[in-house]
């Protein structure tokens, strides 16, 4: 069956369906990792988002459960050039075609996915519908202006925990923890968190508590945590004004804090800074980010269309820690005084690079410290 | 940042083109060099190979074409005296020199040092103990192994681990000598042999992670220890084939991110420990249904995987791996794809990319189709699609071997029971044999169980089988027909298919609009703006090149050429037509002219995206080349330079209306057609051996007869003499001419008469008034060798003044009646002062690079300059022959016999040698001499020999034979020789033949303490297969073995030489010489 990319710029791509064959209207982003769909697809930081794959051929190892890093897949739509009609891998349990269908989520294949990402590139990020309707020529002014109309929002209460749960410490192989050391305590505000995160924690020998995006702060704190560890997320940050207001007495308690892209900049706005949203955002595994406290660089795994803006720190309070490489945008900031780091990209990878796992060594050491 | 104590660097060079060691590392050092010059690094290149561009005086200040031995280069370091050596550019060669050196205390003692990587660095990567120790420390896993030093601890070894085993000798390159054993006969074959070819006499015994998926990564690192990887490739042929002779795509297609992820965290975490600076791939080895995997190899330096992986990408390895050295980190080198991001990243690919390696089975047709541990392929081929069946299918009619899609092979006569024999032979033809059992409904688990192919793979090449029967069965409509084009099916085999014509099918094409549209390799996946014109063809999709024409100087659009490339390095068809293809390039450009280049050879200098205005990397086919000419609409195509690849796409582009530059296309066919080419040799009154055109094997025959035997018997339009051979009866005729109508039956057969005497070549410049001789080469090797094996001799020694009249003379006549404008290539017989024509190529050959080095005359940029208008005159140049060189030039080709088991090795009219060197100085004795080291022939070792002569060479091999006794040689002798030899007062033994009772001549071979074998084969079909065991055994066993009795002499010659000392010469300085000396 035929279906189309309707672009808020009027722009049409046709293609055929693929997953569920329901109407979508979402933010369009394209993602330029080669491997790992299913960890983009469960990622949920696409909350509100319907996803590009630059790289064409998409499903060939089939869905692997065990890589994905939600429940379920939290974006709106999938863009594809290609699906691959046989999945081969080992570890696969089911075609991305079916996997697509039951979660219902709907989706394009065929479509020149370059030209969409290079539109989106110039243009900036848009709003865009997918669906299995012909629409009438005189029926588009009005429905492109829904399609505009349609904004991002609410994305961090869907995809947090609804309730408080534990998790214990683990060794690095996964065996249950044999550490010499009392397990770390972690209070983990899940804002829409992958579940490597937490995963890593657990190996690194955290006893790992996860807490709903809403937990006011006296909840987290009067456990006493070793560390608070603040998760990625989705959405516009400015729009989580209670919890940036909690995640400050987070700050003001001295606690060893650790946070990942929404988390960061969450906490950049609970201590007065500003962020911005990104024409076209970073999304892939293969941005280079330059750590300021060594000089070295990383090729980092990122998911985010909004950063901190460095204008807007206040230089008693926090500083740049790492920058990106190619276009200087903030990728992390070191708190002044405090025992708190935070970065923009994924050092807990799953999709991309591993290269920067050495910051959940330095969180421990920091709770160590702490 | 910058080191700036780095100020003249020796840059080595990998040598001779020879199997495992190609053109992609004149890519790499001429990338390397041009970098180096960017940073005001004076430069000194070493390189024996004059058929290459790094070794030109505009990519390096100080230009050494000289063997590649310690001697040398120790007397090259005293002479220039660099502060720093780059030694992982040179490939194997290069490196292995670069460790003798360090390991001579000769770097230190004279105050140089490694740059891109240390000694320490190369031995942890290269020595088999001391990489195993590393990846142990690590925790990084490689297959439980030991290395032995003998075939005793070989074979127990061996036991202990279990069979099969792979054996692998240290230092040696494309895996030369190794090998899987099944059992313990094989392990004892395979050890002698291995241990032998061993730089270091040692082999590593291994358990057999055969069948496994074979994965590469190609990993970066700078020196403040920044570490990414530019690219991984997963082969399609599972571990037990030699990567270099696998189908590889990029980026890998059957792994997870998991699986990804962990290898690439492997190798940076290999790379770190190692502590390259530079560029470094490696080789992996995973379990298809587990996470276990296994470290197979790592190459410090760059490499033809590496070369692959730049093209591919966009990423330039070498250029960076060149600024890495001096001293920059990654951070602050630009991506010059982009511009405006650095070479800090990871290139993301929104394509997929095949290569297939070319194999030189077309050229040995006696040799085993087997493909295993020990590299093949003379060359390779890449192509780029947005999906892996297109990708394949352009790869595969990249290959210029007569096959255009998975029907191309016919094996649909054998049973069920040989097609499955077949499926469980690796050779080259296995994804046909594939298709064939995909058609007969085998299931994929089957094809996989015994492939070990991965079912994605399989699936693919169903869909192709699908898309066939499709095209068959189905009547055409527009979806079929887009659905056909985006796999990449060629239009000519859908018109087979479906039963229409192409003309039509192009029709139907250009009415549905299902036109190729063209994407770029930008290598981050449109994420930012891209500055580099480096395409690829798709359909279905949005056109990015727009074929726009850049603006000149004075405000005019400019002119536009399209410059053919040479496809995949063969036999035949070397490097020496991208040397060529590119500089023709560069004199376009600098005429003002926009350029265009289509290619698709990996390898190359002229793939790299800074060589043409706008790159297109495309199969080099008729369709394949509208498309481009669709979009650019160039002014004009030139195809002298780009080898026959590029000659025979001539007529095609005159019919799409694109101008031909330089000799017209009707006076190339006018030099190529028999009876029009006899009347211009008639009209200008040059003589040629008498012969005849025919197309069956019955008018050869009559033919032959009239003319009388021995006779030459070779197809037309072809290069490199490919099914060209000498016939002394009829049933010879008979043999060949089926032989020849297998590789080229469209066009006609050749037959003329043999004339033994001396052969001449020589590569003119015309401008359809003057003409430019820069000199005259003379082989060694009488007629009947083809000029491509033999040792060229420039100035020419031994021609008569009137015999070099006759040649100056015919020349300028052939020239001006072909109308050449631009380059010719004419070869001579010379007897006495006779002088008769072989044949006229109006074109660039093999030879010009070589010639053009040593005269110091840039030939290929004056004929493109020719080409756009300008005389010889006007250019500055006096006409006709010019001054002789006060020095000897001597090309020796170098062959690469002992990787392909079962080709004959016997030397005649077809071309057989895989590469050259050279040998230049002021005496003809040293610059054989040279020559002969280049080649690897450094003698003597065992000061024994075998001769074995036919009995038309008893007679001139006496006084040769005596010159190697003088020598110190003990020589052997069959029955015939031996009472020759000592006829003629040659003391020496009588051996057994082949076919007599141990010990025998065989065992004498086999005994490994021979240096030489000089058997000259009797000519005719029948004969030559008589000494073939010996040949075999002999070149298997690393002797050096002689099919010519011309280059016995000259071996003898240069052995006499040997006590003299070496003078070298600094090509780059010629000009400034010669000055000094007017």
């Amino acid at each position: 069956m035929d279906a189309f990319l309707i672009l808020e710029d009027g722009t049409v791509f046709k293609g055929t369906s693929i997953g569920a064959e329901k109407e979508v209207i979402s933010e369009i982003v394209f993602n330029t990792s080669m491997t790992g769909y299913l960890e983009v697809l469960t990622d949920p930081s696409y909350a509100g988002q319907a996803v590009v794959m630059t790289y064409p051929l998409i499903g060939n190892y089939g869905i692997c459960y065990e890589d994905m890093e939600s429940e379920r897949p939290w974006l709106d739509g999938y863009i594809v050039r290609e699906l691959s009609p046989m999945p081969s891998n080992f570890r696969s349990e089911n075609t991305i075609q079916n996997f697509l269908k039951q979660n219902d989520i709907p989706g394009v294949s065929g479509i020149d996915t370059r030209a969409l990402t290079k539109l989106l590139r110039d243009k900036g990020t848009m709003n865009g519908m997918i669906t299995t309707k012909r629409y009438h020529k005189e029926d588009m002014p009005a429905l492109l202006e829904k399609i505009r109309a349609y904004t991002v929002t609410g994305v961090v209460m869907k995809t947090t925990t609804k309730k408080v749960y534990a998790l214990q410490a683990e060794n690095p192989d996964g065996t249950r923890y044999t550490g010499d050391q009392e397990p770390k305590r972690v209070a983990f505000l899940d804002v829409g968190a992958k579940r490597n995160m937490i995963r890593l924690l657990q190996r690194h020998g955290c006893d790992v508590t996860v807490y709903p995006a809403d937990t006011p702060a006296e909840t987290i704190l009067s456990q006493n945590p070793d560390g608070i560890f603040i998760s990625n997320g989705p959405g516009d940050p400015k729009e989580n004004v209670s919890i940036i207001a909690e995640i400050k007495k987070l700050y003001n308690s001295d606690t060893p804090i650790f946070a990942i892209c929404l988390g960061h900049q969450l906490m950049a706005l609970a201590t007065g800074a500003d962020t911005y949203k990104l024409k076209y955002g970073h999304r892939g595994g293969n941005h280079p980010v330059k750590d300021l406290s060594t000089g070295r660089v990383y090729i980092t795994s990122q998911n985010h269309g909004y950063a901190v803006d460095p204008k807007s720190l206040d230089p008693n309070v926090a500083e740049e820690a790492f920058v990106n490489v190619n276009d200087k945008t903030n990728e992390g900031l070191a708190y002044k005084g405090k025992n708190i780091v935070t970065v923009q990209y994924h050092p807990e990878a799953c999709p991309g690079p591993q290269d920067s796992r050495y910051l959940f060594d330095r969180f421990m050491k920091m709770m160590e410290e702490g | 940042m910058r080191d700036t104590s780095i100020k003249k660097v020796l840059v080595i060079g990998s040598g001779p083109i020879v199997i495992g060691q190609a053109a992609e590392f004149d890519y790499a050092g001429t990338q390397a060099c041009r970098s180096l010059h960017e940073e005001g690094v004076e430069t000194v290149l070493l390189n024996s190979n004059p058929a290459t561009i790094m070794t030109d005086k505009d990519i390096a200040d100080h230009v050494y074409i000289e063997p590649l031995t310690l001697e040398v280069v120790e007397k090259l370091i005293e002479k220039e005296k660099p502060d720093s050596v780059l030694p992982t550019l040179g490939g194997q060669a290069g490196l292995n020199l670069a460790m003798a050196l360090d390991e001579a205390g000769f770097l230190k003692s004279h105050n140089v040092r490694l740059i891109g990587t240390t000694a320490l660095t190369i031995k942890k990567a290269e020595d088999r103990l001391m990489f195993k120790e590393t990846m142990e420390k690590i925790g990084e896993p490689v297959a439980p192994s030991e290395v032995v030093h003998s075939v005793e601890d070989g074979l127990r070894v061996a036991g202990e681990i279990g069979y099969p085993v792979v054996l692998r000798p240290a230092y040696t390159l494309g895996g030369s000598g190794g090998g899987i054993a099944e059992n313990e006969d094989e392990c004892r074959e395979i050890l002698e042999n291995g241990l032998r070819l061993s730089r270091v006499h040692e082999v590593l015994v291994e358990r057999s992670i055969a069948g496994w998926k074979e994965i590469e990564y190609e990993v970066m690192r700078d020196s403040a220890g920044n570490v990414i990887t530019v690219c991984n490739m997963e082969n399609i042929d599972p571990v037990g084939v030699h990567t270099g002779d696998s189908i590889v795509v990029a980026p890998s297609q059957t792994l997870s991110d998991k699986e990804y992820q962990m290898l690439r965290t492997s190798a940076l975490n290999i790379i770190t420990e190692l502590g390259i600076t530079g560029g470094c791939n490696v080789q992996y080895a995973l379990h298809p249904e587990s996470f276990e995997y296994c470290v197979i190899e790592v190459n410090p330096r760059v490499s033809r995987s590496s070369a692959l992986a730049s093209k591919a990408t966009g990423y330039p390895i070498a250029k960076v791996a060149a600024k890495i050295a001096l001293g920059y980190t990654l951070d602050e080198i630009k991506n010059a794809v982009t511009g405006k991001t650095y070479a800090s990243f990871e290139p993301m690919l929104d394509y997929c990319v095949v290569k297939m390696p070319r194999l030189p089975f077309d050229k040995f047709i006696t040799a085993e189709h087997l493909l295993g541990t020990q590299m093949k392929a003379t060359g390779e081929v890449m192509a780029i699609a947005n999906n892996f069946e297109g990708g394949l299918m352009k790869a595969i009619r990249s290959l210029e071997q007569h096959v255009d899609s998975l029907l191309s092979y016919d094996f649909s006569e054998l049973d069920d029971h040989d097609l499955r024999k077949m499926l469980h032979r690796v050779d080259d033809r296995r994804i046909w044999v594939i298709a064939e059992a995909l058609r007969r409904g085998y299931s994929y688990s089957e094809i996989h169980q015994i492939t070990k192919i991965d079912e994605w793979f399989i699936d693919k090449i169903q869909i192709l089988v699908n898309m066939e029967k499709r095209l068959h069965q189905e009547s055409m409509n527009e979806t079929l027909l887009r659905e056909a084009k985006r796999i990449e099916f060629p239009d000519n085999v859908i018109a087979r298919l479906s039963g229409y014509t192409e003309d039509e099918i192009r029709e139907m094409r250009e009415k549905w609009g299902i036109t190729a549209a063209f994407k770029m390799v930008d290598t981050c996946a449109a994420e930012f703006e891209a500055e580099t014109p480096y395409y690829y063809s798709v359909f279905g999709s949005e056109n990015e090149s727009t074929g726009a024409t850049a603006v000149g100087p004075d405000g005019k659009k400019k002119k536009k050429v399209l410059v053919l490339g040479s496809g995949p390095i063969r036999i035949g068809q070397g490097i020496e037509f991208d040397f060529c293809s590119v500089h023709s390039t560069w004199a376009f450009e600098r005429e003002g002219y926009e350029t265009v280049i289509i290619n698709n050879n990996p390898e190359t200098v002229s793939t790299d995206f800074d060589i043409a205005d706008k790159l297109y990397f495309e199969p080099l086919t008729a369709e394949d080349v509208r498309n481009v000419v669709d979009i650019e609409h160039p002014d004009g195509a030139v195809v002298q330079f780009g080898g026959q690849t590029a000659i025979k796409l001539t007529a095609d582009l005159q019919k799409m209306g694109v101008p031909i530059l330089g000799t017209q296309p009707d006076d190339v066919d006018a030099a190529e057609d028999r009876e029009r080419f006899d009347e211009i040799l008639q009209q200008t009154g040059c003589q040629r051996a008498a012969g005849h055109t025919v197309f069956t094997a019955e008018e050869a025959k009559k033919a032959a007869n009239d003319l009388g035997y021995p006779v030459l018997v070779r197809p037309s339009y072809v290069l490199g003499g490919q099914g060209m051979r000498i016939a002394i009866n009829d049933q010879d005729i008979d043999e060949y001419i089926g032989e020849i109508n297998q590789i080229a039956q469209e066009h006609p057969i050749l037959v003329d008469k043999y004339i033994r005497g001396t052969e001449l070549e020589v590569d003119a410049i015309c401008d359809g008034h003057d003409i430019l001789i820069p000199g005259i080469m003379e082989h060694i090797e009488r007629t009947g060798i083809h000029s491509g094996d033999s040792i060229s001799v420039y100035p020419s020694k031994s021609l008569t003044p009137t015999a070099k009249k006759n040649v100056i003379d015919y020349t300028e006549r052939l020239a001006k009646a072909l109308h050449v404008i631009g380059m010719v290539n004419i070869q001579f017989i010379a007897c006495g002062d006779e002088v008769y024509i072989i044949e006229v190529n109006p074109r660039s050959s093999r030879t010009v690079p070589y010639i053009s080095k040593v005269t110091g005359i840039p030939i290929v940029p004056l004929a493109t300059q020719i080409i756009c208008g300008h005389t010889i005159r006007e250019l500055g140049y006096t006409p006709g022959l010019q001054k002789e060189a006060d020095y000897y030039a001597i090309k020796m080709p170098v062959f690469s016999f002992e990787k392909i088991k079962g080709a004959d090795i016997s030397l005649g009219p077809e071309m057989k040698s895989t590469g050259e060197c050279l040998g230049i100085a002021k005496s003809f004795n040293e610059a054989l001499y040279k020559a002969f080291q280049g080649a690897g022939i450094q003698l003597p070792k065992y000061r024994n020999m075998v001769i074995t002569v036919r009995d038309e060479d008893k007679e001139e091999i006496v006084p040769i034979a005596k010159r190697f006794e003088t020598l110190g040689y003990k020589i052997f002798a069959t029955h015939g020789t031996y009472q020759a030899l000592t006829a003629g007062g040659v003391k020496c033994f009588q051996v057994r033949k082949v076919e007599q009772e141990s010990p025998n001549i065989l065992d004498l071979v086999l005994g490994h303490e021979l240096d030489i074998v000089i058997d000259t084969p009797k000519e005719g079909a029948e004969a030559s297969k008589d000494g073939f065991v010996i040949r075999r055994n002999a070149i298997e066993t690393g002797v050096n073995v002689l099919t010519a009795i011309d280059t016995a002499r000259a071996l003898a010659t240069s052995l006499e030489n040997r006590s003299e000392e070496l003078h070298l010469i600094d090509i780059a300085k010629l000009d400034e010489e010669k000055e000094a000396n007017a």
